[in-house]
């Protein structure tokens, strides 16, 4: 965790991502139009958010191995980064999609399945704070969280793709890739999923190391009053 | 293992019909609901349109069946629970409570479709792929109910903990299912609907695996 070299390229990419998304040349669409730029930053943050709840699984899954709390410590972290991103990447969506379908919510497959998606990890919040006791908070934390990302992979990826979809790439719209996704988008957009990634992990890595040093301070006061 | 299996699911079976005022306290819940919904939208005989019919038939299914869950790891003291710990692998015990609870909403659905039907007018035209569709929703239903009150009873404030718990977690299998209904009921042919069935099939396997493999931990602590 000492190295600094990522968290430098993190802040470089994400200020390349900044900079670059918002003055670089963007192909001209209709209805789209400048607002293409969002592309960096909404569709960039849900690669993260899957990104970190991918991570956040195998965590999970490690625990329930080998029940250590180090490992669950990473799994609550990287879920609590990752409902960051999704609500960020929620919101950003919304916003897009404000200025180009002509509504905050049109009730489009993904929109929904992605405000679900937050459901089930919010009542995976709720779930772990009602429990007290840490090996047994971990423990069920980690199975609903196994659970949750079961039912989350065919929710946001299988289910939008049988119905219309606004969204690029359902129902028959032909996905970014065939249209605008050109050499010019692509040369923020994948340096922008990178940056975003890398944050959310500087991000958790943070608090799980706070995390980790509350236990010792808790521990150690514990120990004294014995 | 399958003698276990089908062990337990007699207990289960005797044990409920021991306890029969629960068993009859679910089934009048569904025809409550029923009937509430029924004076609520104010519908006369076949007056109510199709998507509608749907659409209350499948959130009363939910909320009967999500009733009729919630009680299968509460119902039986600390005790007895440590007892079948000891006797039991954690495999036969979520599967024989994922079969039985399968029966279980299979019945409730049966039960709320046989009112529905009364009240409410049936609009079905395909009744044999309603029924599957029924057979293959209370199956996803109970794979994750069973689950979800299975992590609920670990926690204290269990009823609420329960229904944001499933919700989420069920609404791919009951948006399949809903859809897969609204052909039946319009009678469209089946090889319309073939593939949202398996996408159903599909995913209450999904379900039904992970909560295969993850129960053991669950029962462990």
């Amino acid at each position: 965790m000492r190295n600094t070299w990522w968290k430098i390229l993190a802040v470089v990419l994400l200020v390349y991502t900044l900079t670059a998304g918002l003055l670089l040349e963007v192909p001209r669409l209709p209805i789209l139009n400048e607002t293409i730029r969002a592309l960096y930053f909404h569709v960039t943050m849900w690669f993260g958010m899957i990104i970190m709840l991918v991570v956040a699984a195998i965590y999970s899954i490690k625990y329930l191995m080998s029940n250590e709390l180090k490992h669950d410590d990473v799994a609550i972290e990287f879920t609590n980064a990752a409902i960051l991103f999704g609500v960020l990447g929620i919101t950003t969506g919304m916003l897009w999609a404000k200025f180009t379908w002509g509504d905050y919510w049109s009730g489009d497959p993904k929109q929904n399945a992605s405000a679900i998606g937050l459901l089930m990890y919010f009542a995976y919040l709720i779930l772990r704070n009602s429990l007290t006791d840490v090996h047994q908070r971990a423990r069920i934390g980690a199975v609903y969280n196994i659970f949750a990302f079961a039912a989350f992979i065919p929710l946001i990826f299988v289910l939008p793709r049988l119905t219309d979809s606004l969204h690029p790439g359902n129902g028959g719209n032909p996905g970014f890739n065939a249209y605008d996704l050109d050499s010019k988008l692509r040369l923020v957009f994948y340096p922008a999923i990178i940056g975003w990634t890398l944050m959310g992990t500087w991000i958790s890595s943070v608090r799980v190391r706070l995390k980790r040093a509350e236990r010792k301070i808790e521990d150690r006061l514990i120990n004294q009053v014995s | 293992m399958l003698r276990q299996i089908h062990t337990l699911i007699i207990k289960e079976l005797t044990l409920e019909w021991r306890q029969k005022y629960a068993l009859n306290g679910i089934l009048l819940y569904v025809v409550s609901a029923v009937f509430i919904t029924y004076l609520s939208v104010g519908a006369k005989q076949g007056n109510i349109a199709v998507p509608t019919w749907n659409a209350l038939y499948w959130i009363i299914i939910l909320f009967s069946a999500v009733n009729a869950v919630a009680k299968s790891f509460v119902q039986e003291h600390q005790g007895r629970q440590l007892y079948y710990y000891m006797i039991a692998s954690p495999e036969a015990i979520i599967i024989s409570k994922i079969i039985y609870n399968a029966l279980l909403t299979l019945i409730l659905a049966l039960l709320g479709y046989l009112v529905f039907s009364i009240i409410l007018g049936n609009p079905v035209a395909d009744q044999g792929m309603f029924l599957l569709n029924l057979i293959l929703g209370a199956i996803g239903f109970s794979a994750c109910l069973t689950m979800v009150s299975g992590i609920a009873s670990k926690a204290s404030n269990n009823a609420t903990l329960m229904a944001i718990l499933s919700f989420p977690v069920i609404i791919p299998i009951l948006l399949m299912a809903i859809r897969v209904s609204k052909n039946a009921i319009d009678g469209l042919d089946w090889s319309v609907s073939a593939d949202k069935l398996l996408t159903l099939v599909a995913i209450n396997a999904i379900l039904a695996v992970t909560a295969y493999i993850l129960f053991p931990y669950l029962w462990r602590s």
